[in-house]
């Protein structure tokens, strides 16, 4: 039973990372061609750098994601403090209407923010397709994962400390933040590292939202439709790796300390 | 704390954002390019009930498969050293960090006629296969995609499983195939569902993967909504027309499923 368990992750594995070992494979491929492999370079590691616009689509995707980030954690606590105080069906209602960007197909909810930035642009001359809008459209879609991560704890943070806080003259802001907050903190950057995620993986709602702008997904679609540069290939694998040592690193410092702790128990 | 305060700004950005843009849909499905109220989009849309049919069917055998393919990998992990687990899914989400664009280009390079699989095919003195461009490839390309997330909610739940209950079942003499049929399965439920919803609407409206993966003959309804907005074909009107009834089915699965989940109302949701 164990052997077979044991294959079957294996093989789980190879067909999670095989287009990955391609990819990797094809960024030090010395033509620009997809199918053959002609031979060994390290030449697109060094034109990456140079190229000014995967480097700008970098610098938006990177905008967008800490702006968006930042501003769906503060609406996810929001959010969540609201559906975690209310009666119960207001708060059903809140969290119905908060989840409904992550429920909703991500194509329906790209054309909806679409047509809507297109109304709006019309009043707001700042609300023209880009940067903002794609910024208010990735907050929209990240706030349903803050609020889901941070919801649980609220519910389980004992209410009479804040209570308490009341009482001894706090205000409800400084109550909150002093007392409560510190107990959701953890699952609040848990959230906000999801948000940052989600929204650098992005493509689909980008898609419709930025208009000219480009960032990184919609250079890399845009690549697809023609020839992709292996400079793309190139930046995935150090990103790849970067994580994978993040990882390793991660893996093995717990190892470490479980070792620590088994020796301290011995003592 | 008196929630009100914060409830006003936050009820505004969501009517902004979320409210208002899938109102305009509704509005645009139901008027032509006058403004003037119609029926004939939604109408118009059951002339492409074939790509409809095709998408939910691909989206499903996808989904099917996932679980197929997800749930015994979620089992294992469940299994193992809690060391080890925390790698394991570690290893399963690091995929995720490369563009999902990239990797569906790359089973490009490994799907076509002379590509990577069929050349290792001819090397052991197989025959080439055609897999490019075929529905295969697509749901191929679905599976691959999603299948993280079926493994990693079903996987939380089975890990949080309470063990004296397994004990118990063990020790009130249930073998093996009753321990996880009756005790074991029934009690991950929640874990499948969320996996499902989480495989499924992704997969049903996917533009990207037939695109790449499917060549021009397999259409699905992304594709033909994306035309609608930003390709060849534009008509808003229409493309909303679809976008509705795409947001409908989806709902009316989510709210199927939700009716199989035997919690109580409130736990429910996506596991995260």
């Amino acid at each position: 039973m164990k052997v077979i368990s044991k294959i079957y992750t294996v093989l789980i594995f190879v067909f999670l990372y095989a287009p990955i070992a391609v990819l990797i494979a094809f960024s030090f491929n010395s033509t620009k061609s997809r199918a053959v492999f002609s031979g060994f370079t390290f030449k697109w590691y060094e034109s990456l750098f140079q190229n000014s616009e995967i480097f700008k689509a970098i610098l938006v995707t990177l905008q967008v994601a800490i702006v968006a980030s930042i501003l769906s954690t503060i609406l996810g606590v929001i959010a969540a403090v609201i559906i975690s105080k209310s009666s119960k069906k207001v708060g059903a209602l809140f969290s119905n209407v908060t989840n409904f960007p992550m429920l909703n197909p991500e194509i329906v909810m790209g054309v909806s923010l679409m047509m809507l930035f297109v109304f709006l642009s019309g009043i707001f001359s700042f609300l023209s397709m880009g940067v903002v809008t794609l910024i208010l459209a990735h907050t929209t879609f990240c706030t349903p994962y803050v609020m889901l991560n941070v919801l649980p704890k609220l519910r389980q943070s004992d209410n009479s400390m804040y209570e308490a806080a009341i009482d001894l003259g706090c205000t409800p802001v400084k109550a909150f933040l002093k007392v409560v907050f510190p107990d959701v903190k953890p699952a609040v950057i848990t959230g906000a590292i999801m948000a940052f995620t989600i929204s650098i993986d992005d493509f689909v709602i980008s898609y419709f939202t930025s208009g000219t702008v480009q960032n990184l997904s919609i250079t890399i679609y845009s690549m697809t439709r023609k020839l992709v540069t292996p400079e793309i290939n190139a930046l995935s694998t150090i990103l790849f790796v970067a994580v994978l040592l993040l990882l390793v690193v991660i893996n093995i410092r717990q190892t470490q300390e479980e070792k620590r702790r088994g020796a301290v128990k011995k003592c | 704390m008196k929630p009100k305060a914060l409830a006003y700004p936050y009820s505004i950005w969501v009517l902004l954002f979320t409210i208002i843009p899938i109102l305009l849909v509704v509005f645009f499905s139901f008027t032509d390019k006058n403004w003037n109220f119609t029926f004939d989009n939604i109408i118009r849309v059951g002339k492409y009930s074939g790509v409809f049919l095709k998408s939910i069917g691909l989206g499903g055998i996808a989904t099917a498969i996932c679980f197929l393919l997800g749930y015994p990998m979620a089992y294992v992990m469940s299994e193992m050293k809690v060391k080890n687990q925390q790698l394991v899914s570690n290893l399963i989400m690091l995929p995720m960090w490369i563009s999902f664009l990239l990797r569906t280009y790359a089973w490009m390079t490994l799907l076509e006629d002379n590509g990577l699989i069929n050349k290792f095919l001819n090397i052991i003195g197989l025959p080439s296969v055609h897999m490019i461009n075929t529905q295969g490839a697509v749901i191929l390309g679905m599976v691959y995609d999603f299948l993280p997330f079926m493994i990693l909610p079903i996987y939380t739940v089975l890990s949080q499983l309470d063990k004296s209950v397994i004990e118990a079942a063990k020790d009130l003499g249930a073998n093996n195939s009753n321990l996880f049929f009756r005790v074991i399965f029934p009690l991950s439920i929640p874990g499948i569902i969320s996996g499902v919803t989480m495989v499924f609407v992704p997969a049903v409206s996917t533009f990207i993967i037939s695109k790449m993966l499917g060549g021009g003959e397999n259409m699905l309804i992304g594709d033909l909504i994306e035309s609608q907005f930003l390709g060849t074909s534009y008509n808003p009107h229409l493309g909303s027309a679809m976008s509705l009834i795409l947001m409908i089915l989806i709902l009316i699965c989510m709210g199927i499923m939700n009716q199989i989940d035997n919690r109580p109302s409130e736990e429910k949701g996506v596991v995260v």
